[in-house]
Formats: C-alpha cells, sequence, structure tokens
C-alpha cells in the first residue's frame, strides 16, 4: 500500500488503514519507519497510560473497565495488550481480549494484541512505536497492558506516561515479594480483587511503606494507593480521576517534558546504536567482528582493547 | 528441529519477516471451546499468533477483532449445529468491510450435506472430529495470503472515525 495513503488515512481515522500500518510496524517493514517519520508532528496529544502486574492480577479486566470509564468521559481509547512469546517457537496466545469483550464494537475503541516477539521487559520493540501511530490516529488515551511476565518490567517506563502496578491479595502479591523496582516505577498503585478478603491489609501496608520512602522530595507525586475491583468496576472510576491528576501534576511539574526529552532520547541513542551495527556490519563485516570477539573469548584480547580497534576502524575512535 | 518447531515467517515487502497472526474465534452461543483451545495451542506451537477471544463471539465481534487485529485468518469452531445461520452473516460483514485478503476456515461439526453450501461462502477447510493438528497447521500454512501486506487495502471506511471530536462520542452517564 502506498505511504501517502496509509498515513493519511490513518491521521483520517481509517481503522483498516491504521491496523495494516500496526502490522507493517511490527513486522519491521521499512513502510511502517517511514510513516512514522510523517506521523510524528501529528503525536504527543494522547495520556499514554501503562498497566503492569503479575499474571492474573486482574489487569486485563482493569483495562476494560477502566476504559469503558475513560469513554463515560467522552474520550478515545487505543488498547495494546502484550503478551509474552514462546522462546522456542515464536508463537504466541494473545488471550487478553476474553477480559475485554465489552469493548468490542465502539468505533471510539480500539485494540491491538501483541507478541513480546523476543524482548525482554514487558513489552515488544514495536510497542512504543504502535503507540506511537495510535497517538496519531487520534487517540485521546492510550493504555498499554504489559506483559507481566515477573521481571522487572522496565521498558513501559519510558512508553508510559502513568503507570499503575496492579497488585492482587493473596496471590504470592504480597508486599514483602514486592519486586525490585517496581516502587519506584509506580505512579499509582492498585490493589485488584477488593473483593477477595486480604485487600484492605494489603493496601495498608503498601501505604505505610511508601510514607518510609525516603527519596520522595516535597512537592513530589506520592503515588496514591487505589483498591478496586475489576470484576465490577467498583474503584474504576477513581483510578480515572487519579490518571487525571497524574497528568496534571506531569505537566505542571515540568515532568512531562523531562520525561518527553529522556523518552527521545533514549530513543534516538537506540536507533543510532542500530545503525552503527548495519554500518559495522557493512564496512568490517561479520567476519572481522567475528574475528575480533574470538579473540577475547580466548582471552588474548580484552574487551576494552577490542572495542578501541574496532572504534578506530569505524572512524569513531 | 522438526518441522513443527520451525518458526513459521512470511517475508515482508522490505526485509522484514513476521509471524503468520491468526484469530481462533468461537461464533454463537456455542460453549464447546476444547477444539477451539486445541487448534489455537497447536498453531501457537508451530510459531504463529494466535488470537483467542473466548466463547460466545457475534458475527460483528468476529470480523471487527479481525480488522483490528489485521489477521491472517479467522478460524471459526463450531460445533453447535448453528453455522448455517452465522457463517453467512460474516461473511456479509467481511464482505460490507470489503476484507477479501483474509483466509476463512471452519472446523468442528459440520455435516457433510452443509460443506457444498459453506465452501460456495469462500470458507475452507470444514475439518471436523479426530482432525490431526499438523494437517491443520498445514493448511493454514498452505491457503494463507503470502502476499496481503503488498496489496492495497479497499477503501472502505469504518464508521465513527477515531479523530471526530472526542466529546462527539459523550455519553449520558
Ligand atoms: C465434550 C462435549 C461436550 C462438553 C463440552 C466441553 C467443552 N468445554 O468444550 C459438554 C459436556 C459441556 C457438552 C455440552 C453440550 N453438548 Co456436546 N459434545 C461434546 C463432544 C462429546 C466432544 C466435543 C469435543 O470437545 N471434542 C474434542 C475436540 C478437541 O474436538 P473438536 O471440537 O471436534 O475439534 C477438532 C476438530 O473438529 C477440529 N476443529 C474444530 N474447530 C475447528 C476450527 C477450524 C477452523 C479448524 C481448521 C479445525 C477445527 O480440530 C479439532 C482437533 O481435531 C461432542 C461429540 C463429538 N464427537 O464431537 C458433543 C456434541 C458436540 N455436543 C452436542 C450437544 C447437543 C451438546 C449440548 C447441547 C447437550 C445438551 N443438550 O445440553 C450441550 C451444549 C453446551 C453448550 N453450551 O454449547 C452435540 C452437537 C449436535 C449438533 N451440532 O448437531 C454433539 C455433536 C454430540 C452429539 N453427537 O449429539 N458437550
Ligand atoms: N474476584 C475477583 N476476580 C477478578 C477481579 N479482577 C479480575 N478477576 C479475575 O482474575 C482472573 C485474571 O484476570 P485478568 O484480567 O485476565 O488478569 P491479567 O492476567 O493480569 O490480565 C480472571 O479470572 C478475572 O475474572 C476482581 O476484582 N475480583
Ligand atoms: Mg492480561
Amino acid at each position: 500500500m502506498d505511504l501517502q495513503e496509509i498515513t493519511e488515512r490513518t491521521l483520517a481515522g481509517d481503522k483498516r488503514a491504521l491496523a495494516r500500518l500496526l502490522t507493517y510496524i511490527e513486522s519491521g517493514d521499512p513502510s511502517g519507519k517511514s510513516a512514522l517519520a510523517q506521523l510524528h508532528k501529528h503525536c504527543g496529544r494522547a495520556h499514554v497510560i501503562g498497566i503492569t502486574g503479575s499474571p492474573g492480577a486482574g489487569k486485563s479486566t482493569l483495562v476494560s473497565q477502566l476504559t469503558l470509564e475513560l469513554r463515560r468521559r467522552g474520550n478515545k481509547i487505543g488498547v495494546v495488550a502484550v503478551d509474552p512469546s514462546s522462546p522456542f517457537t515464536g508463537g504466541a496466545i494473545l488471550g487478553d481480549r476474553i477480559r475485554m469483550q465489552e469493548l468490542i464494537g465502539d468505533p471510539n475503541i480500539f485494540i491491538r494484541s501483541m507478541a513480546s516477539r523476543g524482548s525482554v521487559g514487558g513489552l515488544s520493540a514495536a510497542t512504543r512505536d504502535v503507540v506511537r501511530a495510535l497517538d496519531a490516529a487520534g487517540f485521546t488515551h492510550i493504555i498499554i497492558e504489559t506483559v507481566g511476565a515477573g521481571q522487572a518490567e522496565v521498558e513501559i517506563v519510558r512508553a508510559a506516561h502513568s503507570i499503575v502496578v496492579v497488585m492482587a491479595p493473596g496471590m504470592g502479591d504480597d508486599i514483602q515479594a514486592l519486586k525490585a523496582g517496581i516502587l519506584e516505577i509506580a505512579d499509582i498503585f492498585c490493589v485488584n480483587k477488593a473483593d477477595r478478603p486480604g485487600a484492605d491489609q494489603t493496601a495498608s501496608e503498601l501505604r505505610a511503606l511508601l510514607t518510609l520512602d525516603q527519596r520522595r522530595k516535597s512537592g513530589d507525586w506520592t503515588p496514591p494507593v487505589l483498591k478496586t475491583t475489576a470484576a465490577t468496576g467498583e474503584g474504576v472510576e477513581k483510578m480515572a480521576d487519579e490518571l487525571a491528576h497524574h497528568l496534571s501534576y506531569l505537566e505542571q511539574s515540568g515532568a512531562l517534558q523531562e520525561r518527553r526529552e529522556r523518552q527521545a532520547r533514549s530513543e534516538i541513542l537506540a536507533l543510532l546504536y542500530q545503525s552503527m551495527i548495519t554500518h559495522m556490519n557493512l564496512t568490517i563485516g561479520k567476519e572481522r567482528f567475528g574475528a575480533i570477539v574470538g579473540l577475547v573469548a580466548s582471552m588474548e584480547n580484552d574487551p576494552y582493547t577490542a572495542a578501541a580497534i574496532l572504534a578506530k576502524e569505524l572512524g569513531i575512535g | 528441529m522438526t518441522d513443527q518447531q520451525q518458526p513459521i515467517v512470511i517475508e515482508g515487502s522490505g526485509n522484514a519477516q513476521r509471524p503468520i497472526r491468526v484469530l481462533v474465534a468461537k461464533p454463537g452461543l456455542d460453549g464447546h471451546d476444547r477444539g477451539a483451545k486445541v487448534i489455537a495451542r497447536a498453531l501457537r506451537d508451530a510459531g504463529m499468533e494466535v488470537i483467542y477471544t473466548g466463547i460466545r463471539q457475534t458475527p460483528q465481534m468476529i470480523v471487527e477483532t479481525a480488522m483490528q487485529e489485521d489477521v491472517d485468518a479467522i478460524l471459526l469452531s463450531i460445533l453447535s449445529g448453528a453455522h448455517m445461520a452465522i457463517f453467512p452473516k460474516i461473511m456479509k460483514l467481511l464482505q460490507e468491510n470489503g476484507v477479501d485478503d483474509v483466509l476463512i476456515a471452519a472446523g468442528g461439526i459440520l455435516p457433510d450435506e452443509d460443506i457444498p453450501a459453506i465452501e460456495a461462502m469462500g470458507i475452507k477447510g470444514n475439518f471436523g472430529p479426530g482432525a490431526k493438528t499438523q494437517d491443520i497447521i498445514d493448511f493454514v500454512r498452505e491457503h494463507i495470503d503470502k502476499d496481503r501486506l503488498q496489496k492495497p487495502l479497499s477503501a472502505i471506511q469504518q464508521s465513527g472515525s477515531p479523530v471526530e471530536d472526542p466529546k462527539a462520542g459523550e455519553t449520558a452517564k
């Protein structure tokens, strides 16, 4: 499909063109990149929300309820749901939609399931670009559901403005078991399955823990601890309120601009790194690179010297 | 590596490769979901990305999901006997939306006497009880349109574009 057509139709809100563009982006097709370059100036309007937490905590159910609540407030919502790919076959079962049945048929909601395709960190390599395309297509809110596979899901920090960490009581999601890094990335804590015993205790332990956090300076955002029952939607209204508060905090404190710059920087550096690798393959070649690697592996050379040699040969050292 | 473990990828228009994406759908009120789950798992293990949406899908839900997910195939699993009522609705919606590059296949309990009519609708496969998963994998791999990413999309637009004024969609609370 031609580039101009796909960008124009995406901007005009044509869902089939958008869906196809996302396929190009996901598969690393060059036309996806070219389209994104053109769409970039239309981005930056959406509030990007990340939902992370262990499998079974209720993320998909919560995404569904939050989407319905944001719709009631007159918004347009894009959902990106990431599930893990099998490291052995590359295949995946993308099942988050099972909990999002109520969202289908509303023209102002668009859901895309993605497989992690070998990425660790809770998202797939293309997630950020997919979010960007949805942003350009005019969605006011984009909700990303991460894999939730148990490792620290750091990637979401680079993709979202506001991060909700979802926990469920009595599932090993106890405060003592909080994964390293999760306290730092949460903008909102959500104790889901509040209809089950133990939710109050989890919530109050969490609050106690947060008051002990010395790193937060006065004026910093203090993550609220919310209780939800995603199964019924209870508590989700409050979550939508808190998300809106968080966005205005980001805007007023200048943190939004900071985040944007940080994200842009990391993205440019990643692309630069990629093009350096491509350049290296084309100029120095895989064979020469392999030989240098071999010398380090056999302890005949050290990695610092090896890198210095490569840098020199690339003309950047 | 056996054939089954070989990831199934499609060459893109550039040097991009991607796994085959399929939607496994259970139309209607049919609760028999074992077969759907069996084929979902088998296709995943063959390297495909399988979107599974659970039971009780209306034709609208199936078609909308297939379009948003931009799948290569829609696999309809139905054992309730309602296929002759539901399949034409699904095919009509696909046609109305200009979806003409997606493999539509079916399986479950489909009596022999209905097969000619089902095939005339443009639905392929028609696998029944005892069908071997490897045959289903091969079938999907063989019948999807491998060039669909290079083809133009039909110009049919869905109503209610995402760029219309957000407030326009506001509903009474
Ligand atoms: C197990 C079963 C049940 C279980 C279902 C459990 C579950 N969660 O799935 C229970 C007990 C709940 C059940 C209930 C009923 N059942 Co029942 N059930 C069966 C039974 C015995 C086996 C089905 C099964 O699971 N097979 C195993 C799976 C792996 O095989 P499969 O689904 O056929 O899938 C394979 C292939 O067909 C193919 N395939 C399937 N789908 C697709 C799709 C594509 C695209 C492709 C390529 C391939 C493909 O690949 C799979 C792998 O080989 C069948 C009889 C039979 N021989 O099929 C009756 C049967 C399907 N049931 C029947 C009936 C009538 C009912 C009830 C209405 C009974 C009642 N009066 O309450 C209820 C309805 C339930 C509901 N809500 O829909 C009838 C349907 C009659 C008809 N269509 O005209 C059957 C045929 C029995 C009969 N001979 O009368 N049932
Ligand atoms: N009791 C109860 N169950 C819930 C609640 N929210 C989700 N669940 C159930 O928890 C299970 C996992 O939910 P899901 O949304 O798929 O979790 P995810 O893996 O984190 O996306 C499902 O069976 C849901 O129905 C809740 O608030 N209360
Ligand atoms: Mg989920």
